[in-house]
């Protein structure tokens, strides 16, 4: 079936809605069985680049800058950073460890030898992809919180940011994985939407440091958003627009899961 | 149930490419069924529509009293699964392979865990539990692969290529263990290149080429009903002059590269006739399954 002219039977088992259940959890515990393996330095790679990152620029540039609105340079970075390494977490989970269990090591295809589907399968990788960023934000999270950058108990209400700023991502990332011919292509994915995103999301300066239509495309992006929520809370205030940045990144969650979905049934059933 | 998987009218092409067209195949409960086939043949899209891992253009399959891909679910819970290439976990021990495979069935850890040891006995994997996949050599990959495929007690097994890489003796393992399944009742669908594997270990077979079942039926009915009985091949110094003389003594004289192979129910005139030439090197044999596939399906490459 060319991706030309899929015929009727398959064209609308393609575009379905995925079924969701609780099949995806042994898919989900082989991944963390995988991960407990190499867990530390899977979790030290998580918190060392953003930590020098922060701990560099943080003090460093910090000194310069002084006060940012009443909060030092580190703590506004360090938020910033919560949620990108959120992001990066799960962008990674979703690009290279699923294509390679995907397309290398073909770890997919046993499993759907068993009486699991593809939504299944996916529907795993996607949990794990937010339990992965769960580790990344959380121990980013442990770490400023034992430098004294956070005010309790509202810095915990981050916690389930980050879970679906994971979500978010790991949607984003398996669709990208969809479409991926080798480790290559990833690449174009990562210097030509992350790390212009890192910069345009009020991660290292607020976001009204830009010009106008600059501004106006960040506040599109699913990461200003987490960004918009996890600051504030870090810094002990409630975060002004709660819900319309909750239903942006949820939006981002499940537009992506779907497109995720279709495109890789395009890609492996058809 | 008298009928284990029966496919009807099966179509499947890529773009303008038809890999499977039209395929009608009935196997019944018990047997060992096997899909023979040049590369490209089309035996594992076969097999995939069959399991509901695809979709056909058209045409039905139904696996085990299930329709599939309707109820492809219901029916994958009662089949083992051998792909072509080994995909196990590079990550996991042998036992640990074995658990979290059997997860997928839905099965309980304990119940999985209980099961190993058989397992690992029926692979000559018994005492490697706790290997890492990496130690482990071809044969024994395949056969932890095979050990997998049973962990949920299958009715039917598909495999697709079980033997192909393996060395002699890792292929005489296989086939013994496969026909420990058979004695056990459990129905057995392979697909193979290998003639030798076919005639040996099934019960009944189709000959596949270009999407299409050529012929169907047990190794020797196929063998009696295509082709003469007795071949006799010859080669060597000044062969071309003597095969023009050979059509005279054999119903069908057929030359293959520098080979000619001649084939009769009687070969006693070609091997008279062999006799007295001392140059020629000559062979003389039963006719098997591969004269067979070599007539149905032509002598030409297939890349």
């Amino acid at each position: 079936m060319g991706f030309g002219a899929p015929d009727r039977m398959t064209t609308s088992r393609l575009y379905v809605p995925p079924t969701l259940s609780l099949r995806f959890v042994p898919v989900w515990r082989r991944h963390f069985l995988v991960w407990r393996k190499l867990a530390l330095p899977s979790l030290l790679g998580n918190l060392a680049d953003p930590l020098i990152m922060l701990f560099g620029l943080g003090y460093g540039l910090g000194a310069v800058l002084g006060d940012m609105g009443g909060t030092s340079y580190f703590a506004f970075l360090a938020a910033g950073f919560v949620a990108s390494s959120t992001m990066y977490a799960a962008t990674f989970e979703t690009l290279f460890s699923a294509f390679s269990r995907m397309h290398v090591q073909k770890t997919w295809e046993a499993i759907v030898n068993a009486p699991m589907t593809l939504d299944d399968v996916l529907a795993g990788e996607w949990a794990w992809a937010a339990t992965k960023a769960l580790a990344a934000g959380l121990s980013m999270l442990v770490v400023i919180a034992a430098f004294g950058f956070t005010t309790l108990p509202l810095a915990l209400a981050a916690v389930p940011v980050v879970v679906l700023v994971g979500l978010a991502f790991g949607a984003l990332g398996l669709a990208i994985n969809a479409l991926a011919s080798g480790f290559d292509y990833f690449s174009y994915y990562l210097t030509l939407v992350l790390t212009p995103m890192m910069m345009l999301c009020g991660v290292f300066f607020p976001v009204e440091q830009l010009p106008g239509a600059i501004q106006a495309v960040s506040r599109v992006l699913p990461l200003y958003h987490g960004v918009e929520i996890v600051r504030p809370l870090l810094a002990g205030s409630f975060p002004p627009d709660l819900l319309a940045h909750l239903a942006a990144l949820a939006a981002y969650a499940a537009a992506g899961f779907y497109l995720a979905v279709v495109l890789t049934r395009r890609r492996l059933l058809t | 149930m008298n009928v284990a998987l029966e496919t009807h009218a099966l179509r499947k092409s890529y773009g303008a490419h038809e890999v499977v067209c039209g395929v009608d195949l009935k196997v019944a409960p018990g047997e060992c069924f096997g899909l023979l086939g040049p590369n490209g043949a089309g035996k594992t899209t076969t097999l995939k529509l069959c399991l509901g891992l695809i979709d056909a253009d058209s045409g039905s399959v139904r696996l085990l009293g299930h329709e599939v891909p309707a109820r492809a679910r219901e029916a994958r819970a009662q089949v083992g699964v051998v792909p072509q290439f080994d995909n196990l976990d590079p990550d996991f021990t042998v036992a640990e392979n074995l658990v979290v495979y059997g997860r997928y069935f839905g099965l309980r850890d304990r119940d999985i865990e209980a099961g190993i040891p058989q397992l690992l006995e029926f692979a000559g994997l018994a005492g490697r539990a706790a290997a890492k996949i990496q130690t482990l050599s071809g044969g024994m990959k395949r056969r932890l692969t095979l050990a997998r495929a049973l962990v949920n007690r299958p009715a039917l097994l598909f495999m697709d290529e079980p033997t192909t890489g393996l060395d002699p003796q890792a292929r005489h393992l296989i086939w013994e263990r496969l026909r420990r399944l058979t004695q056990e009742g459990r129905t057995l669908l392979l697909t193979t290149h290998f003639m030798e594997e076919a005639e040996r270990l099934c019960t009944r077979l189709a000959i596949m080429d270009r999407g299409r079942i050529i012929a169907q039926g047990s190794p020797r009915a196929l063998i009696s009903a295509h082709i003469e009985s007795q071949v006799v091949e010859v080669h060597g110094p000044g062969f071309e002059r003597w095969m023009e003389r050979a059509r005279d003594l054999a119903p069908r004289v057929e030359r293959a590269g520098e080979t000619v192979f001649c084939y009769a129910e009687g070969v006693e005139p070609v091997l008279a006739e062999l006799r007295r030439q001392h140059e020629l090197v000559y062979l003389h044999r039963p006719a098997n399954l591969e004269d067979v596939f070599l007539k149905l399906t032509g002598r030409d490459l297939r890349d």
